[in-house]
């Protein structure tokens, strides 16, 4: 039997999202259903004098309206963040309360402070607007780089400091740098992203007065955390009377890992009316309170030698967290960033210090990369620097700073277990055509136009693990995954993952795994994910984390299946369970050639007798039926890497920047569908070049968002991109069974600085900031003309 | 309240519905054809396209009642004798979708395009799409799908 790991297998679940048969949270209509619809704050740090619901009350259709006062009587726990973070100093993070309802103060404009619930949508949304709420209007913390010295914004967290975090040594940085021949020094804004996921954020409570229990269809990236988190900290109710069901999820990119306060308010509530309650977000209301991404200010610095070896390396960044402190919010900056700051290379000294402040804007939080895109920006910007500095070849200074040996024991944290950087740069080179780029920038020249080469090379750290490990950090959960694979008596297979695909393919690819560890035809295996009354528990998908982890989840169970058959084929057999086999669905011993299929030993499993004589199949301490389990607890991350190449060619008549060229060329390790990875990488590729051209989020002084919409917030469109030229190189991963690395983040955390990197190539080297869009290119371009001018 | 009489996906329909009903909404509510999404508020995305009288539309641009009497197509209606359309088809081939959230948007956009234009070249084929928005893909195999659909419609 071919193979079906390392195929193009076309997806098992394209024909219903192609067909109109996807069911997303927002296509679910229960019987009896109302409506919810949340009064938000317009105001981003104010306090609530009053808030009066009599004239809504009166509204036609109106059910019930609920406010912060009820939540808090209820006592309804709020939003957490999920790793606890210690100061340099020792101390704690600092973390304010975050009730779903906001009673006395809000903090952002979108922040919650009652529902409406009605009988249709219409009814809710004119009541909502007959809410009254009092406010009296506070000065608003908007910007990061001065959050410190902005009006308190928590009561008892000065200087709106949640963490002042170190990773490193700083005096061994010093004698580093008191060594160096030159120190090459950034200042780098990474500017604040809004996801996007092109599926609103919705939810559908139920209440089930029988059972007493409260179902919550939502969009989830992890149902089963999301139930933990409102049982344990949210207090909605245990976990064996809630559950959670995250059907077909449209897209997430991190954005849907948090509980929200809608989740919580809405299961609450349902239980409380006795009736199903159904939300969905209007794209202004996921623009306000989605959580948004990167929003870092940071300045780094690499000391060198002349001939470019890289001695050492400071990173001092303060990292904007929001109003609140969510669920990967304070991990984000920390653990996910400063690890990953000496990126690729060899540096024998370095620190990162992270002041994480609060600010009145929307909580930011994990978007795709997270912490890796920011880490690998600086870097990378800085050795960018470098080479123009030293006057060495971009490629060159990388590779002499490149780790030849692995396992390669990292500056920081990681030892990352194997890869092969030159071998990825050389193979990037060839395809980018890089020998051919003078060439290339003379034609364009005589154009009069600025063309820029731009060079990334990356590593990321995925599938966060060990759980003692992450657990030591501060992380509240461990970071497992659970698979479960259960054979019918009839031969078909049903997996249970605890990991969530919400465009990822999960469906096809772990049926590819499954299909081939136990030589079942893929059409006979079903993938099922995404409710928690199905499957023990699971810790979701995100981290790129799902195949390294839930991956190798489900190939564990697969083997513990295919060691009960080899017991169970030698008693059916008459012979020694080492003398038999499996090989494509087969048990085979080995002396005598016989064989059974394992859907017949699945079948006798479950059906362990035979008429008119008392034998069964199943040897002594086996009990009947096919089914076992896997919680697989990774033994490190794994470790994608690889190098980038982007050109751009500028007009400076207009600051157009138009992308040219985009070469990728990553080690992924072993590949299980080169078409999904394909598609990944894609699409990771036109989120991080979206920030290094066109996105950003952006708050005015009184924190009301400025781009809350598509016509405000430039969302990359199919005519902002050239065709993307992908490759690899493969070193297998020799942590896990498979080989396998993650390949979901890398194109968000190696575009941003590819991409800025030929765009300031372009313009002799002067700093750009992201987006790098017409107006700030354009005044670029013009400097660029007074300096050649007083140069000639 | 008004009367709504249209042929959807080729089946006569009479629906009371709302003065002020989008033609997303009465599709989704009030005929439960969920396949067409809504992605945005300001008329951006492109995740609601439909067809009516043969024409792509925005779906969340219109009233129920502005096209009363049409004959509209949904991604439901794509389909004959259980068999995809050959855009349907594509999109599977070349990976043209992941979350599949635009999808039934960016399928009813680009079906119109091949009606308008045969055999679009890369740089049309992007400028068409302009409309629909996707997070998941890069685009780059949603114009390899179009391409590929052009070569068999």
């Amino acid at each position: 039997m071919a193979s079906l790991v390392g195929s193009r297998v076309e997806r098992k679940e394209d024909k219903r999202f192609l067909t109109g048969k996807g069911r997303y949270t927002a296509d679910i209509n229960l019987a009896n259903q109302t409506y919810a619809i949340f009064v938000r704050s317009p105001h981003a740090r104010a306090s609530i004098n009053k808030l009066n619901i009599d004239k809504a009350l009166k509204s036609s259709g109106v059910v019930s309206i609920l406010t912060g006062k009820e939540i808090a009587d209820d006592k309804i726990g709020g939003l957490i963040a999920g790793w606890a973070i210690r100061s340099e100093d020792g101390t704690e993070m600092k973390c304010p309360g975050n009730p779903p309802l906001a009673k006395d103060n809000v903090n952002f404009v979108g922040d919650p402070v009652a529902v409406v619930i009605a009988e249709s949508l219409a009814e809710a949304k004119e009541a909502a607007e007959k809410v009254e709420v009092d406010y009296k209007v506070l000065k608003a913390v908007t910007s990061t780089a001065d959050a410190m010295n902005g009006d308190t914004i928590h009561e008892g967290i000065d200087k709106n400091l949640c963490f002042d975090w170190l990773l490193g040594d700083r005096q061994k940085v010093k004698e580093a740098f008191d060594k160096a021949d030159k120190v090459i020094s950034i200042d780098i804004i990474n500017n604040r992203l809004i996801p996007n996921a092109m599926e609103p954020r919705a939810c559908v409570a139920d209440y089930n007065a029988a059972s007493e229990e409260i179902t919550l269809y939502t969009t989830s990236q992890n149902p089963h955390l999301s139930r933990l988190i409102m049982s344990a900290f949210g207090n909605v109710a245990p976990e064996h009377k809630l559950r959670v069901v995250a059907p077909d999820v449209g897209g997430g990119f991190g954005s849907k890992i948090n509980v929200y306060n809608e989740d919580i308010v809405c299961s609450w509530a349902a239980k409380k009316i006795n009736r199903a309650i159904k939300w969905v977000a209007e794209r202004s209301e996921s623009f306000l309170t989605d959580i948004h991404g990167r929003d870092h200010v940071t300045h780094a610095e690499l000391a060198v030698t002349k001939d470019g070896k890289f001695l050492g390396f400071k990173n001092e960044t303060i990292a904007n967290l929001g109003a609140y402190a969510r669920v990967f919010g304070t991990v984000t900056p920390t653990y996910l960033f400063g690890p990953c700051a000496t990126g690729v290379y060899e540096i024998p000294a370095a620190y990162t210090n992270v002041k994480a402040v609060y600010t009145n804007t929307a909580p930011v939080d994990a978007y795709r990369g997270a912490g890796r895109p920011e880490a690998t920006y600086t870097i990378e910007r800085l050795v960018e620097k470098a080479s123009m500095e030293l006057g060495i070849d971009k490629t060159e200074l990388r590779i002499k700073n490149f780790p030849t040996v692995f396992p390669f024991k990292q500056t920081l944290v990681h030892t990352v277990d194997s890869g092969d950087y030159v071998a990825g740069m050389e193979k990037a080179k060839q395809m980018a055509d890089y020998k051919g780029f003078e060439a290339r920038r003379k034609e364009s020249e005589a154009k009069g136009k600025l063309r820029g080469i731009g060079v990334t090379s990356y590593f990321e750290a995925c599938g966060i693990a060990p759980s003692a490990a992450v657990m030591s950090l501060g992380c509240g959960v461990g970071l497992w995954e659970s698979a479960e694979v259960r054979f019918n008596p009839t031969g078909q297979v049903t997996v249970y993952t605890g990991s969530h695909s919400h465009g990822q393919s999960h469906q096809t690819t772990f049926a590819q795994i499954a299909a081939d560890e136990l030589g079942v035809p893929i059409e006979n295996i079903d993938i099922v994910h995404g409710d928690t009354d199905k499957g023990t528990f699971g810790m979701g998908t995100y981290g790129s984390r799902s195949l390294a982890v839930g991956g190798i989840a489900i190939v564990n169970a697969c083997k513990k299946i295919v060691e009960k058959g080899k017991r169970v084929t030698a008693k059916m057999l008459e012979a020694n369970p080492e003398d038999v086999e499996f090989k494509d669905g087969e048990f085979i011993v080995s002396k005598s050639n016989k064989k059974k299929t394992i859907g017949e030993v699945a079948f006798a499993c479950y059906l362990p007798g035979v008429r008119d004589e008392m034998k069964s199949p199943l040897p002594e301490g086996d009990e009947p039926g096919l089914k076992e389990t896997s919680f697989y607890d990774p033994s490190n991350f794994s470790f994608p890497a690889g190098t980038h190449i982007a050109e751009v060619e500028i007009d400076p008549e207009t600051g157009n920047v138009k992308l040219e060229k985009y070469t990728a060329c990553d080690d992924f390790g072993r590949i299980i569908n080169p078409m999904v990875v394909e598609g990944q990488v894609h699409g990771g590729l036109a989120q991080g070049i979206g920030q290094a051209l066109y996105e950003n989020a952006e708050y005015d002084e009184t924190g009301q968002l400025m781009t809350g919409s598509y016509m405000d917030y430039t969302m990359p469109r199919a005519d902002n991109f050239p065709e993307f030229n992908i490759g690899y190189t493969c070193t297998h991963a020799t942590t896990n069974p498979l080989g396998v690395k993650g390949c979901g983040e890398a194109g968000a955390i190696a575009a941003p600085p590819t991409v800025m990197n030929a765009v300031i190539d372009a313009l002799g080297g002067q700093e750009v900031t992201m987006p790098a869009t017409a107006e700030k290119v354009w005044k670029a371009c013009k400097n660029l003309k007074k300096s050649n001018a007083k140069a000639a | 309240m008004g009367k709504i009489s249209l042929e959807v996906n080729g089946r006569k329909v009479e629906k009371e519905a709302p003065d002020n009903t989008l033609l997303s909404t009465f599709l989704r509510e009030h005929l439960q054809l969920t396949g067409t999404h809504i992605g945005c508020d300001t008329s951006q995305c492109g995740a609601c396209v439909v067809h009516v009288d043969g024409n792509s539309l925005k779906s969340c641009t219109a009233l129920a009642a502005d096209v009363n009497g049409s004959k509209v197509t949904t991604i439901e209606g794509l389909e004959t004798n259980g068999k995809m359309h050959p855009m349907q088809e594509a999109f599977k081939k070349l990976h043209g979708l992941q979350c599949g959230f635009c999808t039934p948007g960016m399928v009813m956009s680009a079906v119109d395009l091949l009606q308008k234009n045969k055999k679009p070249s890369d740089t049309e084929i992007r400028d068409w799409l302009e409309g629909n928005i996707c997070r998941c893909t890069g685009y780059q195999n949603i114009v390899a799908a179009v391409k590929e659909a052009a070569t068999k419609m």
